[in-house]
């Protein structure tokens, strides 16, 4: 296969981080949390507002479900009056980071140069005061609730949400392929204990595996601590035309190859194969796009939302063969911060909070960086695999400090 | 949180598209949209067959025999009116690979639950003025009928 060395891609690096404060309950205006890390990203990269040219979130504006979009596209360009040759938001794309790849490609078009990117919640606050507000309708009042579009096929029968949605898929795989509890427990633990050394995790206190096993059992085979933790914060990034890099406050993280490819009906129940998350499309289609292989990655930051979707993206990525994720992860070893694959290393959104998907990206930039701190791998990684989402909304991508 | 004591029911919306399939239960028939030239399923149903864009489409019964793909036995109130524990069940249709419905598994101990198990739909009728609806729900095969 021919690699494209002009790929959108290779245009691009990420110049500037910034990350707002992060919080099970902060209560403080979202739009504030989301400048405070859109202003620190622009800051980072030693950047001015003003040198910012194209804009790109995820989700966009959406009043549902409460606490789900901290600050729209509009919101931060007019509230850093921003003068902007591009600017884009949406819900359906590839994950989270889909936003961080239409950036990617409007540079390599030309419509941009310095792309500012975020993502922005306040689940914890939102959801704390007015109910569960993510999982079905109504925040649990009573009455008739009538349930159209794809809801339809799911609240009559209390298929109330993505935690049921992926333990289907879970019980699925576990059942084909035999992975034990023992071994999925290994994505929490490692969560906790990379949390327990970084200040800005939610839960930082050590669980042990009876810690795990006795939380309490969610939608089997999902216990409370396979699910992230709803919370208030917003993380940001500068995207830049690469040859303007090298000249800005920090070094460069490149960005190497990126998948968004779904080769699958975009449902959570109609898929080919329950086992295989149509992430796999989306990490075929990335390798495709580099030289480097999997054997080339240092470090994974890998979506866990649910424990088990790391497990499926492990798979996806072929960082381990089908249905090998549980025997790959088996001790904790291998993915242990000194472990051969290190993850998840803020915490993951199952101990640091569910950033939604940026969080794993501005961890995998600041270990590139190596600015981890306390946290920080042994061996300054040099090549990252990132990926978001889960379901339907999947993309991934490879970035490095090698240009 | 307390929760409501006030019931609450979710309901399906119904249209032209959808109705047949949340009513074929009044008949005790499980109701899906076909396409009539080439014989593809269309779940959810759409108004163009994807396989070879036909419109000449209708709905028709199938047997209401499927096996049980996948499942979650639910310990978490989601929602008013579960009594817990609840097994939602992704059921695979046999008349077409692939064809699911996520669903409720009842009439079933927990122990004996078993991806792969032969499962036969059964039907929950919900009074509703906007149009009565019958919840197509599964339990194993040869269970009542």
């Amino acid at each position: 296969m021919t690699i494209n060395e002009d790929r959108p891609e290779k245009h691009c690096a990420i110049t500037g981080l910034g990350q707002s404060d992060i919080g099970r309950r902060l209560g403080r205006d979202p739009l504030e949390l989301t400048l405070d890390a859109c202003y620190a990203a622009v800051a980072d990269a030693g950047l001015k507002p003003s040198d910012i040219n194209g804009l790109s979130t995820y989700p966009g504006n959406m009043s549902q479900p409460k606490g789900f979009t901290g600050a729209s596209a509009y919101d931060v360009m007019d509230a850093m009056r921003l003068e902007v040759d591009w600017y884009d938001s949406g819900v359906e794309t590839s994950g989270q980071l889909g936003s961080v790849y239409k950036a990617i490609m409007a540079i390599g078009a030309g419509m941009a140069d310095h792309v500012l990117c975020f993502r922005s919640v306040w689940e914890g606050s939102a959801q704390g005061s007015g109910g569960r507000a993510s999982l079905g309708p109504g925040g649990g009042r009573g009455g008739t609730i009538y349930a159209g579009g794809f809801q339809q096929w799911m609240l009559p029968f209390g298929s109330a949400g993505a935690p049921i949605w992926v333990a289907l898929y879970a019980q699925a795989h576990m059942d084909r392929y035999g992975v034990k509890p023992e071994q999925l427990a290994q994505i929490a633990l490692n969560g906790r204990r990379n949390a327990a050394v970084n200040p800005k995790a939610i839960y930082r206190e050590p669980m042990t595996l009876d810690d795990y096993f006795s939380s309490r059992m969610i939608t089997t085979p999902l216990r409370l601590f396979d699910c992230d933790v709803p919370c208030d914060g917003a993380t940001a990034f500068v995207v830049s035309r690469r040859e303007l890099a090298r000249d800005l406050a920090k070094p460069p993280v490149y960005i190497e190859a990126m998948g968004t490819a779904i080769h699958d009906r975009p449902s959570w129940d109609q898929l080919k194969d329950l086992t295989r998350t149509v992430g796999a499309d989306a990490a075929v289609q990335m390798w495709g796009r580099t030289p480097l292989t999997p054997a080339d990655v240092d470090m994974a930051q890998i979506y866990d939302g649910f424990s088990y979707l790391t497990m499926l993206w492990l798979e996806a990525l072929q960082l381990c063969g089908p249905g090998e994720s549980g025997d790959f992860v088996e001790g904790g070893t291998r993915i242990a911060r000194d472990g051969a694959l290190p993850l998840n290393t803020a915490g993951g959104q199952l101990s640091a909070g569910r950033l939604h998907g940026y969080g794993f990206l501005h961890e995998a930039c600041v270990q590139l960086r190596g600015e981890g701190g306390e946290r920080q791998v042994p061996k300054t990684p040099k090549v990252a695999a990132v990926a978001a989402g889960g379901g339907n909304t999947c993309g991934c991508l490879l970035v490095t400090t090698v240009a | 949180m307390t929760e409501p004591s006030a019931p609450m029911v979710v309901v399906p919306e119904l249209n032209d598209l959808t109705r047949p399939f949340w009513q074929g239960g009044e008949k005790g028939e499980l109701v899906f949209l076909r396409c009539l030239d080439c014989g593809y399923y269309l779940h959810p149903p759409i108004p163009i067959c994807p396989i070879d864009q036909s419109k000449n489409l209708a709905h028709e019964a199938v047997s209401g025999r499927a096996t049980l793909a996948s499942y979650s036995v639910n310990h978490h109130a989601w929602l008013p009116g579960f009594e817990l524990p609840y097994v939602v069940a992704l059921v695979e249709i046999v008349e077409q690979p692939a064809l699911r419905l996520t669903t409720n598994l009842i009439n079933c101990p927990l122990d004996d639950i078993r991806i792969g198990m032969g499962v036969q739909v059964v039907f929950r009728h919900i009074e509703d003025a906007n149009g009565d609806v019958w919840l197509p729900l599964f339990e194993p095969e040869g269970e009542t009928k």
